[in-house]
């Protein structure tokens, strides 16, 4: 196992290997490999040839990232580049993972689209044991976009703007559905700027403590004529809100399905009575729906819901209520009842020949974090999470972990000790959105000039005051992970 | 193209287990074999989703030409094996085993099929001497934080903690057997407090004690206030809400809240296996 990650991890603790990048150099690393794998004859040409596109555009692009530029911009040295290239092209089988380190840049989409092409030289995909995996942060990532809980697609993600796949649905749903994609998160947030969007219903979401330059975002959510909030807890956002929809608790509280990273469709089951007002979910977009003026919507069960979803989605056709409790779950696709579902993805490109569109490769540009370093905000602040923690602690904060340490902005020991901070110390830190204070901690193994904190706990450290909001446009995702800071000393030295 | 490779078909081999033959993929324990047969074994260190470390002894069988009484749960099946599981020898040794861990360990909370086991083999402990008068690892359990309670003088020594904990599920190795004799018992290194150690709380050590050492501070606490009635509680199995992972949770429920978690060890995601948030963050369900 090698991982990558400017920080050294608890996994980067288990890897054989650890690379430590400059935060934001993804894509340029990737580019180094690639360009290793080309120049040492490691390609996959058979495979090449036959499954890809674009191969001899792609070489030649990124003929300029060799080995001593790639460890000029990432950092990590050009043998351990080397050796990585090596061991993942030469291995019998290979798999690369990731998480928001890769997607939380306003590069995100071409940060992936970078690692897609080492699979591509390599084959490393399509086949059992080889491939490309986002590992989702929560039970049902996969599952909400699934079912169209994206602003281009309809569930089984099939194309808003296309006009049969929209009328299928419009057929069965017995309504007009707009033709036009809608808004994702961040512009919606635009939109609300542009006094264009002035009512949101937020489910499941606190935005006014997760969004990325958080103070902006609560302007935003404050000037919009209403907000209705559908939650389990009185979160910040739901506390800004006009109305509160108390809601059952997702994983014990509702019937249902949820979808992990490796698309599998899974049973959650009710295992204890919502407690006072909150209802079943379905039952109050039912409600909801009814107020509307729908007439025909009555109150569906969980199971009856999911056999519309299997009647339009062909890749769930297959998986019947029955058949998920029988066999505890199903990967998609999974097109019909006798099918066994799908442990991976894109088969096709070893068929022969090829099944359907060749797979290209993407000449995408490496380009630095948006927030650049300065003398004014010298040091590289980066967020995560920690292991017994969630989000902004919603749900985890409820429990006594004796791990949990708290907010704290960890430091390397060589700039604590150039700043003239020490662990404990409760020190300004500012960036050019906003400025909190935070308690220093020391991380022995963080590279010079990287700052990292959590954002779990907003009410002890209001963390996205500090981060940046720009974005990825093709994902919308902001650069969470890459906020320029500066960190100054409160008077003479303030303890925790 | 999807396909999965399969392993290759594994020859059988043929033995005899009290006198009827039985036919196994090679490869296969005895325990294995007696399973497929409908024998039922006895067996403590024993789970199907950890590696056999044969401490325990509960499940030896006699076979035919050995010396010594061999470990079912390890001991490969092999062509031509006779095996006896209910001869005179081998009911006298597992009775033994039970009734020596029983003198000094409190079995009162292992699973039931334990004293099923027990009350099979006649099992009189008190015979080893009253429990006041003879060596036994009776001790005051361990409280440290609002998670999990050890509670040592339940703890026979079985290891499957320490194999959770290493490699077989976690890959922590948080925990391990310090002393030797009479005085080995399970620790942190230089028994530190478990957030000193390495530990992180997955808690796959209490989802495979089977006597009740390691257990939720929830059950502990309600079995010392007698409020603890397994009969009243139901069990459902849903998924974690934490991450895309998708680990199966199994949620103990009695009046209405959860007392405990635990995962099924045949489920293909995690084979029991969770962590910290699966296993214990499940307190804003009811907050």
């Amino acid at each position: 196992m090698w991982v990558v990650d400017p920080r050294r991890s608890a996994s980067a603790r288990f890897a054989d290997v650890w690379l430590g990048l400059n935060v934001g150099t993804d894509i340029a690393l990737a580019h180094g490999v690639a360009r290793e794998i080309v120049t040492a004859g490691l390609v996959d040409r058979e495979f090449v040839d036959r499954a890809t596109t674009g191969y001899e555009e792609f070489v030649a692009y990124v003929d300029e990232w060799t080995l001593e530029r790639t460890e000029e911009v990432t950092g990590v040295p050009a043998p351990a580049i080397r050796e990585m290239a090596h061991a993942y092209a030469t291995a019998p089988m290979a798999q690369i993972l990731w998480t928001l380190g890769i997607t939380e840049h306003h590069t995100g989409v071409d940060n992936v689209l970078s690692l897609c092409n080492l699979s591509l030289l390599t084959g490393h995909v399509g086949r059992w044991g080889s491939g490309l995996c986002p590992l989702r942060g929560q039970n049902n990532v996969q599952g909400g976009g699934d079912m169209g809980a994206l602003p281009n697609k309809l569930p089984g993600f099939q194309d808003v703007e296309d006009d049969e796949a929209r009328a299928r649905f419009e057929a069965a749903y017995g309504t007009a559905i707009p033709a036009q994609n809608g808004w994702n998160l961040t512009e919606m947030f635009e939109a609300m700027g542009r006094d264009e969007l002035k009512a949101l219903w937020v489910i499941g979401e606190n935005p006014a403590d997760s969004e990325a330059d958080v103070s902006h975002a609560r302007r935003l959510l404050g000037n919009l004529d209403v907000m209705v909030v559908q939650d389990v807890f009185m979160t910040r956002t739901a506390q800004m809100a006009d109305v509160v929809l108390p809601a059952a608790l997702g994983w014990a509280e509702s019937d249902g399905t949820v979808t992990n990273s490796e698309r599998r469709v899974q049973r959650t089951r009710a295992a204890v009575p919502p407690p006072g007002q909150a209802r079943q979910e379905i039952d109050i977009i039912a409600d909801l729906a009814e107020r509307m003026g729908a007439t025909n919507w009555g109150r569906p069960t969980a199971e009856e819901l999911w056999d519309e979803l299997r009647s339009l989605s062909p890749m769930h056709t297959g998986m019947s209520w029955e058949r998920l409790e029988a066999e505890g779950g199903i990967q998609w696709p999974c097109p019909e009842e006798g099918h066994p579902g799908s442990p991976f993805l894109h088969g096709r490109l070893w068929e022969d020949p090829v099944g359907g569109r060749p797979a290209p490769f993407s000449c995408v540009p490496w380009k630095p974090p948006v927030d650049e370093l300065s003398d004014e905000y010298p040091l590289r602040l980066t967020t995560g999470r920690v292991l017994d923690a969630y989000n902004t602690g919603v749900q985890t904060d409820k429990y006594n972990s004796p791990l949990r340490s708290g907010e704290a902005l960890d430091l390397s020991a060589a700039d604590a000790v150039a700043l003239g901070v020490e662990a404990g110390e409760r020190v300004r830190v500012s960036s050019r959105r906003g400025s909190i204070e935070m308690t220093v901690a020391i991380d022995a193994s963080l590279q010079l000039g990287l700052a990292f904190t959590t954002f779990h706990f907003p009410e002890l450290a209001d963390v996205n005051q500090l981060t940046c909001d720009a974005y990825d446009p093709k994902s919308g995702t902001s650069e969470f992970k890459a906020a320029a800071i500066r960190i100054d000393k409160l008077g003479a030295g303030v303890r925790a | 193209m999807n396909a999965v490779p399969v392993a290759d078909p594994r020859p059988l081999v043929e033995l005899i287990i009290d006198g009827q033959a039985v036919r196994v993929p090679q490869g296969s324990t005895i325990l294995d074999a007696c399973r497929q047969e409908g024998i039922d074994t006895p067996t403590l260190c024993w789970a199907e989703n950890l590696t056999p470390v044969n401490v325990c002894r509960v499940c030896i069988v006699e076979v035919e030409n050995s010396r010594v009484l061999v470990p079912s749960c390890s001991r490969g099946a092999e062509d031509g094996m006779v095996v006896a599981t209910d001869s005179e020898r081998v009911r006298t040794s597992r009775k033994m085993v039970f009734e020596l861990l029983a003198s000094s360990v409190d079995l009162d909370r292992a699973d039931d099929e334990v004293h099923a086991w027990m009350d099979h083999y006649g099992c009189d402990p008190g015979r080893m001497g009253d429990k006041a008068d003879i060596a036994t690892v009776a001790q005051p359990p361990k409280v440290q934080d609002d998670l999990y309670v050890r509670d040592y003088e339940r703890c026979i020594l079985c290891y499957k903690c320490v194999e959770a904990c290493g490699e077989d599920a976690q890959f922590t190795f948080a925990i391990a057997t310090a002393g030797r004799g009479f005085g080995a018992h399970i620790s942190t290194e230089f028994d530190v407090s478990l957030p000193d150690s390495a530990c992180v709380y997955c808690g796959n050590c209490i989802g495979v004690c089977p006597t009740g050492a390691l257990v939720f501070k929830t059950e502990h606490d309600m079995r010392e206030e007698g409020t603890w009635n397994e009969d009243a509680q139901s069990v459902t199995t849903t998924v974690c809400t934490f991450c895309g992972v998708g680990c199966n949770l199994e949620l103990h429920v009695q009046d209405e809240q959860i007392v405990k978690v635990t995962s099924p060890a045949d489920h293909s995601v995690t084979n029991g296996h969770l962590c910290i948030k699966g296993r214990f963050g499940w307190q804003h369900a009811q907050s």
